[in-house]
Formats: C-alpha cells, sequence, structure tokens
C-alpha cells in the first residue's frame, strides 16, 4: 500500500514538473521574443549597411563608431539634431508631468475630503471623460491654439496633457485606500490652512502613488506623435518622436546602419529608465486599475 | 454674549470648509473646460463649415450636414473615406486584439496557478510589459527596417526557404496588415496580462477549494469560475483597447506610408481614421472636423454596446458568484 501511494505521488509530481517545465519554456520564448527586436537594433548599430542587407546575425560588428559619424553627419544636414529632440521633449514632458499629477491630486483630495453639494456629480462627470480620447478635439484644439497664436510652441503640448481624468481616478483611488481624513482635521484643529495641509501633509503622503503617475505621464507626453505632429510646425521645435519620422526619410534609408543607430539612441533613455524602475511601473500599471 | 454666537462661527466654519472642495478641484476644471471640452465644441462647429483654400484665399461658409455626407460618401462623386478607413483601422485592431486576449488570459491563468508555481513570475512580467513603455514611432520604424525588401528578417527568411523570394511585405496587403496588428499584439499583451493577474487575484480562493472538491478540473473552474468573475476586468481591457484602436496613428503612420499624405501603403489599405484626420487638418479643416465627431459617435456607440451587452450578464453572475460563495462557506465550516 505504502509503496503503491508513493510511486502515485511520484507519478504525479514528474507530471506537475514536466508542466512546469512547459510553461516555464513558452513564458522564457515570450521574453526572448520582446527582447529580440532591440537586440537586433542594437547589433545591427555595429555592422555595415551591405551586412544588415545580407540578413541576421547575433554577432555584433566593428562598425559602431563609424555608423555614428554617418549618423552626425546627415544629421546636420536636418535643422535638428537628436539631442535637440531629446531636450525639446524633455521641455514638454516635465512640466506636463508635474502640472498634470499636481493638479489631479489637488482634485482626488478635494472630492475625497470634503463632501460639497456637486461632490457625486463631479466624480461621475470624471469618470465619463476618461472615455473621451483627445484626438477627438484635435482639430478645434488647432483652431484655437491658432486663434491664440500658440502653435509652433509648447504651450499647446503641456496645457493639453495637465487635466488628465485617469490620474484623477487613480489618486482617489489611492486615497481612499491610504488616506485618513482624520489626519487633515488634525491639521486643522492645529490651525493649519486648508491648501498648506494639503501641500505639507497629504502630498508627501502620496508619495508613492505621484512617482507611478508621475513615470506614467512623462512617459506618455514623451512618445506622443499626435499632437506634436499638429501643432509643432518649425524643424527647430521637434520633440523626439517627430525626429524619429524623420528617419524614415529617403535621406536616412539608404545608409540602413545609421537608420539603427539613430533608432538605438531614441530607444536607450527609456529602456535605461524602464530597467531601473521596472518594479515601479510594473506594479503600478495595476495600482488604480479596475475594482469591481 | 462670548458664547452666543460661538455656535454659529462653528456653523459657519463647517460649511466653508465644505465648500473648499470646489477650490481644490477648480483648477482642473478650468483647465479642462478651456482645453478639452471648447476644443470639442469647438471641432463640432467647425464641421459645419466648409473651408476652401484657393490661391492663398480662404473662404469660410456654412454648409450644414454637407462635410458629413460627403465624408460619408452620400455625396455623389464624393469617395467613402470615412468608411474605408474605419474598416481598415478595426481589420488591425481586431486582429491585433483576438490573439492578444487569448494569450494574457492563458499566460495570467499561469502565472496566478498555486498548484503549479511557475519561476521568475517577476522577470515574466517586467520583460513581456517592456515593449509597452517604448515609444510606439520607434518601435514602428525598426519593425519596418526589419522588414523591410531589404530588412534582415526578411532577407533570413527568404534564405531559409519560408518566404518566396519575391515576396515583400511592404507590397502586400495582409503583409503590412498582419505586422502592425503583430505591433499592436506585442505592444499591449503585457499590459492586458497584469490587468487580468490583478482581477484573478481578486477572485475569492473559497471558489477554487469548493471547486476542487467537487472534483472539478483545472479547465473547468477557468471557464467556471475566473473567466465570468472576470468579466468587470475583461469589460475595462476590451473598453480601452476599443478607444485606444479607434484611435490608431503611431504605428501605420510611420510603418509604411507616403510621407506627404498619410497613406498607409500598399494601396490605402493600412490608413486609419486618425491619419485621414491628419491629411487634412490643415487643408480641409470642416471635413476633418466632421471626420473627428463621426469617430467620437462611432468610439461612444462601440463602448456603450460592450456596457450594455456585458453588464446585464454581470449581474446574473454575481447573483451565481454569490451562491457559490454560500457553497463555499457551508463547505469550510
Amino acid at each position: 500500500m505504502r509503496k503503491d501511494s508513493s510511486q502515485i505521488d511520484g507519478h504525479y509530481r514528474r507530471k506537475l514538473l514536466l508542466e512546469r517545465g512547459a510553461k516555464e519554456l513558452v513564458c522564457l520564448l515570450l521574453c526572448l521574443l520582446s527582447l529580440f527586436p532591440f537586440l537586433l537594433m542594437f547589433i545591427n548599430c555595429t555592422r555595415p549597411s551591405s551586412a544588415i542587407k545580407a540578413g541576421l546575425s547575433l554577432i555584433p560588428g566593428d562598425y559602431l563608431l563609424k555608423n555614428w559619424a554617418s549618423f552626425v553627419e546627415q544629421c546636420s544636414g536636418l535643422q535638428i539634431g537628436v539631442f535637440q529632440a531629446m531636450l525639446n521633449s524633455f521641455c514638454i514632458a516635465v512640466p506636463s508631468t508635474a502640472l498634470s499629477v499636481y493638479i489631479a491630486s489637488m482634485t482626488a483630495y478635494g472630492i475625497h475630503a470634503y463632501r460639497f453639494r456637486l461632490r457625486n456629480a463631479v466624480w461621475a462627470f470624471i469618470m465619463a471623460i476618461m472615455l473621451v480620447p483627445t484626438t477627438i478635439s484635435a482639430i478645434g484644439f488647432y483652431q484655437f491654439m491658432l486663434q491664440i497664436n500658440l502653435v509652433d510652441t509648447f504651450w499647446p503640448l503641456i496645457l493639453s496633457a495637465a487635466a488628465t481624468p485617469s490620474v484623477v481616478f487613480f489618486m482617489r483611488q489611492y486615497m481612499e485606500a491610504t488616506l485618513s481624513i482624520e489626519m487633515s482635521e488634525a491639521a486643522r484643529m492645529d490651525g493649519c490652512g486648508e491648501f498648506r495641509t494639503f501641500n505639507s501633509i497629504v502630498l508627501p503622503l502620496m508619495k508613492p502613488a505621484l512617482a507611478t503617475q508621475a513615470i506614467f505621464q512623462f512617459v506618455a507626453s514623451w512618445n506622443n506623435l499626435f499632437m506634436p505632429t499638429m501643432i509643432l510646425t518649425s524643424d527647430t521645435k521637434k520633440t523626439l518622436p517627430l525626429f524619429v519620422q524623420m528617419l524614415t526619410t529617403d535621406q536616412f534609408k539608404t545608409d540602413y546602419g545609421v537608420v539603427y543607430i539613430g533608432l538605438a539612441v531614441t530607444v536607450l533613455p527609456l529602456f535605461i529608465v524602464y530597467f531601473l524602475l521596472s518594479k515601479y511601473i510594473v506594479s503600478g500599471v495595476t495600482l488604480g486599475g479596475v475594482k469591481e | 454674549m462670548a458664547r452666543k454666537p460661538a455656535p454659529a462661527n462653528k456653523k459657519r466654519k463647517s460649511v466653508s470648509y465644505r465648500r473648499c472642495g470646489y477650490f481644490f478641484i477648480a483648477p482642473f476644471f478650468i483647465l479642462y473646460l478651456v482645453f478639452q471640452l471648447y476644443p470639442l465644441l469647438n471641432t463640432f462647429y467647425w464641421s459645419f463649415f466648409s473651408y476652401i483654400k484657393r490661391n492663398l484665399q480662404v473662404t469660410i461658409e456654412f454648409c450644414g450636414f454637407q462635410n458629413y455626407l460627403n465624408v460619408l460618401g452620400i455625396t455623389p462623386g464624393e469617395t467613402a473615406y470615412f468608411f474605408t478607413y474605419l474598416k481598415n483601422t478595426v481589420i488591425m485592431w481586431l486582429c491585433g486584439f483576438i490573439p492578444q486576449i487569448l494569450l494574457s488570459l492563458l499566460l495570467a491563468a499561469w502565472l496566478t496557478n498555486n498548484r503549479i508555481k511557475l519561476r521568475g513570475r517577476s522577470v515574466i512580467k517586467v520583460m513581456t510589459y517592456m515593449p509597452n513603455i517604448i515609444a510606439a514611432s520607434s518601435i514602428s520604424v525598426l519593425f519596418g527596417a526589419l522588414f523591410s525588401q531589404y530588412g534582415p528578417i526578411t532577407v533570413t527568411l527568404k534564405k531559409l526557404g519560408v518566404l518566396a523570394s519575391n515576396f515583400d511585405f511592404m507590397q502586400n496587403i495582409s503583409g503590412t496588415r498582419g505586422l502592425i496588428s503583430f505591433i499592436l499584439f506585442w505592444m499591449w499583451y503585457g499590459n492586458t496580462t497584469l490587468l487580468l493577474i490583478s482581477g484573478m487575484i481578486g477572485i475569492n480562493p473559497h471558489l477554487y477549494e469548493a471547486a476542487e472538491i467537487d472534483g472539478a478540473s483545472g479547465r473547468q473552474s477557468f471557464f467556471r469560475i475566473t473567466l465570468p468573475l472576470l468579466r468587470p476586468v475583461l469589460l475595462y481591457v476590451l473598453v480601452t483597447s476599443a478607444i485606444g484602436g479607434f484611435q490608431m496613428y503611431d504605428i501605420p503612420a510611420l510603418f509604411n506610408s507616403t510621407k506627404s499624405g498619410y497613406q498607409g501603403k500598399p494601396a490605402d489599405s493600412t490608413t486609419t481614421v486618425t491619419m485621414y484626420i491628419m491629411r487634412l487638418y490643415s487643408s480641409d479643416v470642416g471635413k476633418a472636423a466632421a471626420t473627428c465627431i463621426l469617430l467620437f459617435i462611432v468610439t461612444l456607440c462601440v463602448s456603450l454596446i460592450f456596457f450594455f451587452s456585458m453588464g446585464n450578464k454581470e449581474k446574473r453572475h454575481e447573483r451565481k458568484a454569490r451562491k457559490l460563495d454560500a457553497k463555499a462557506a457551508r463547505k469550510s465550516n
């Protein structure tokens, strides 16, 4: 009897191990699939154009510096270099991120801590406008910016991202879970003004939520292509995605190594940031997510 | 004397505290009204005007629903661009979304399974989510370079005999559409997996125990417990993905398109609605605005259909789940 049961146990365990091995293999392949295009990109940076045309290779070449030199040379023909484009993206992403996160947490705190009459209506409104994509109002927005002479400046891109309903939604979810109203009441007792309570007590408590939302807002602004295409007309103001768009023009298309090195330069900053912050980013995706 | 005004004072104060809420929400609403709601109404307004540019002379005239009729191809002589491009968009979205949701369900089930704990779960999450953070524009150009006529992947596949020697992804309608769908799938399945995992973790483990005691197989408990209870998360994934899908722009605009006209090659088969808006936004404002409004209506209708078709069932299943829950509670007692 005893032997029998242990045999069954062993059989069952072997089956489980086999199943686990098979599943892990599939997951490993999926991980490789995520990396593979980027791996090819970094390797192709180091290979001459003729070798790239001849097919795949996983062995880096020694052409990196030459490719970089011709990339710099071809960029000098444009009005804008890759680092200027990065700086432009940065100058848009930083203020729009700071504004949207600050204003969203202010709004969420207003709804969370004060029981004013329109509270529920305001919350319903914010939930509803989360479903309205910004592309829909693009034409009216562009005409409005023409009217007030803000076309070809960074302002429209910063201000249109400043009121983001999904961040408000996230912040309120987080506040409901972590922030007790007694805290602000205690501050009020001690004679702290409402606005100061928010700035010096509530905001520091919200740091984890602020950080994750700031990452996502920054990435969204950094990667945005649609709005800058409409708003930014002069070459010197182009953002990074618009620079990437220029890599597809005929000027670059002839030399393959140059295209890959241009792409690698644009991808590298986000790559580094992602792997440094991946723990926060991955847990942040679902933090404010759906609840029943 | 000193006592009397105190209650009145207190009352006024508590009222004024409530009102502070308005002060906190004001900046958001002012910015929203000026930079998002007004532009939306402005788009609506512009969609009723014809905007004709001739020899640097612009004439703007009220034209009623003419723009809508033109875009929809109801006016004789006009092509129904809106429908053509909406069809392109929907095809590419569906071909990316269906494999995405299936793989995400499978992966999420694997990663939340307590019987067979996979090693390296956090690495899997980090790696599969990674493409989502990288700019869609860079990814699109990268795939364009890898799969172009002389791109390394195309050349290698031809050498291996997988592709015919004269095949070119960029000249083939299903080739280009397939690759765009693949990029969408590849960029988003990690995100969907994370959302589904958080939904699955929220399901009461007693349900699975009860099912196991009743002799349910892993497959049965997935289809009878996990899927029905995952409905709200699935609805969220479906609606956000559909809304995003209708606005699809970055990938098709940079993947294989004419640079000046925002037309998706080959043969206009990968042009999306937003690319059409981009083509018109400075030359024919009225038409572009009408396209925006039509896209808005379509997006709204699709979201509402999803909400209502899945919402009712949700309640039914909730009742079912509650019964199961009670059963589980009885068992554990």
